[in-house]
């Protein structure tokens, strides 16, 4: 039997508008990305109050996932070790970073807290997506100046074919300043040719990067 | 290691802690002595001193021309040059240096490689993370060499993070130990070189990174899981995939009473209880996105030398599935080897190394 790999969904959080499935679900063009993205949490009615823990990468992430994931029975699909989760972004967590530095500048006025600096690291987002869905799968978080299609679709197909997973989410998470822009997409496996949005392939998870802005 | 003695010592840095710390850290003059041999350190910040002269000691000994186009760079590390983020906006050598992606960059265009460095930020599990990565990315016949460097860095950033989760530990780290108390951070680099075997190798020198897993906990961000769950599941499905008889296992022990715990109870529930564990962290502390590489190198210097090394710090078993720490050097034909991290995140690696 042929396995092809293919994009079922995506969802992108960028220039003030949440698009799913290529159909822009929302948009605020007048807040600061805080304010955007819980304005997202509240108008999705996502109950999850963690949420507001989360530092802005986290919490873009976690919203993206959320809208991609939502309204699809993943959970009833696949166990959780099946399903991996794999990031990419160019500013790592510095956001964060600059934070929790702020937080110790002055000796006199020393205050780091173990709240922010668990956020200083970019894996976190990956923590916080395989808390809220349980999936116990792979993760990991690449880190290069500009999204990398090429490479990150030939890794993920050799864990498709290998068995490691059978199902993952990736993409792009990127926050820095009030600069921010997510992509994440649904990566599954089928045996059908032409099922889902797209074949999952450099060109396609391209296109769909580079269409929308 | 064979003279019995750690690094991690009591050091006096206002750069770092107002309080003197336990930690194990780099010789800055010896690092500058050893630099200046090969670039100009007017250039170069100290992570990246550290990091270049660590790939170029491991590729003086390969086998292949790194500027082939075959040839992939990863590097390992959660925090880069972040020493540099106080005065993020009078940087010198350009604000760009405070992103990992540029790092690697420069270390790229040092050695001539040809393709795109790819960084793995991973918290603790970075380095396992990245052999693993590795491993996949030759198998799936994209590279045919690929080097890996870890490297991290002590800074006032990551000592005032760790101290404010009071994870550190009041002398030097004991792993496994019933009085441990916590962790001792650490610096440094390590470089591990991945390449395709080639026929004319000598199969008696070669290590073969057979397969690798990772898995999340999907339970804290900050906290292992009580249960070893990720771990666990990593280990299983990676002893499923391989079945291998092992002869021994490097933990992560980083010597905070959760994290050990977690190890012990993950081990058990994998049935591995009876093969000899050990942690390297009682000699050079927790190097943070390193520590997977040095580790992996230490177990690959075990097998290939047939040796297992102490857990140092380690003298009476404190955790509650009783393990079989190693507590003395011993000789011995080692076959294979489990390298197993774990780090904040909930994240989960696990690693398989043999004899070819």
């Amino acid at each position: 039997m042929s396995e092809f790999y293919i994009i079922s969904d995506y969802c992108s959080i960028r220039d003030h508008e949440v698009v799913l499935h290529g159909k822009s679900v929302y948009n605020h063009a007048d807040s600061g990305l805080q304010d955007f993205l819980t304005g997202i949490y509240q108008y999705f009615a996502v109950s999850y109050p963690k949420f507001y823990k989360m530092d802005k990468l986290s919490k873009l992430g976690f919203l993206t996932a959320e809208l991609l994931l939502r309204n699809k029975n993943i959970h009833q699909q696949y166990a959780g070790n099946e399903v991996g989760i794999f990031l990419m972004n160019a500013s790592s967590s510095l956001d964060t970073d600059r934070n929790h530095q702020h937080s110790i500048l002055d000796r006199n006025n020393y205050f780091p807290s173990p709240a922010v600096f668990v956020y200083t690291l970019p894996n976190i987002v990956i923590g916080e997506i395989s808390i809220r869905h349980k999936f116990t799968g792979e993760g990991t978080f690449f880190i290069q100046e500009k999204f990398n299609p090429p490479f990150l679709v030939h890794y993920i197909k050799e864990l498709l074919a290998q068995g490691v997973i059978q199902c993952c989410i990736a993409g792009w998470v990127e926050t820095d300043g009030q600069n921010y822009e997510s992509v994440l997409y649904l990566i599954e496996k089928t045996d059908r040719p032409n099922a889902g949005i797209a074949n999952f392939e450099p060109t396609s998870i391209q296109r769909i990067f580079d269409n929308e802005k | 290691m064979l003279g019995d003695k750690t690094g991690i010592q009591l050091a006096e840095d206002q750069r770092i802690a107002p309080e003197p710390f336990y930690a194990s850290l780099v010789e800055p003059s010896l690092l500058q002595q050893k630099f200046k041999a090969i670039g100009d350190p007017g250039l170069y910040t100290r992570f990246e001193q550290m990091a270049i002269c660590s790939v170029r000691e491991a590729l003086s000994n390969v086998a292949f021309n790194p500027e082939d186009p075959g040839t992939l760079f990863i590097l390992s590390t959660t925090k880069g040059n972040i020493d540099l983020l106080e005065k993020e906006n009078e940087q010198k050598l350009g604000k760009e240096r405070l992103y990992l992606w540029d790092t690697a960059r420069l270390i790229q265009r040092f050695f001539n490689f040809r393709n795109e460095p790819v960084v793995i930020s991973n918290a603790c599990i970075s380095g396992v993370q990245a052999v693993i990565t590795g491993v996949r990315l030759i198998r799936a016949g994209l590279y045919e060499n690929v080097i890996i460097n870890g490297t991290d860095i002590i800074s006032e950033f990551v000592f005032s993070g760790f101290n404010s989760f009071k994870s550190l530990s009041t002398g030097p780290c004991r792993p496994f130990d019933r009085t441990r108390d916590g962790l001792s951070i650490g610096e440094g680099s390590g470089t591990l070189v991945l390449s395709k075997t080639r026929p004319q190798a000598d199969a008696s020198k070669l290590i073969v990174a057979l397969d690798g897993i990772s898995s999340n906990d999907a339970n804290h961000i900050s906290g292992p899981s009580r249960t070893g769950e990720g771990l666990f599941i990593a280990i299983d499905h990676l002893l499923k995939r391989n079945p291998l008889a092992l002869d021994y296992i490097s933990a992560h022990g980083t010597a905070t009473p959760y994290n050990d715990e977690m190890e012990s109870i993950a081990i058990t529930r994998a049935g591995l209880q009876s093969v000899p564990v050990n942690s390297f962290k009682g000699y050079w502390g927790h190097t943070l996105g390193a520590a997977g590489i040095i580790e992996t190198i230490m177990c690959v210097s075990s097998i290939r030398n047939n040796v297992l090394y102490n857990t140092m710090g380690f003298h009476e078993t404190g955790v509650s599935n009783p393990l079989n720490i190693i507590d003395r050097v011993i000789n011995r034909e080692i076959n294979s080897c489990l390298k197993i991290a774990s780090g904040f995140g909930g994240c989960n690696a696990a690693l398989l190394l043999c004899k070819k």
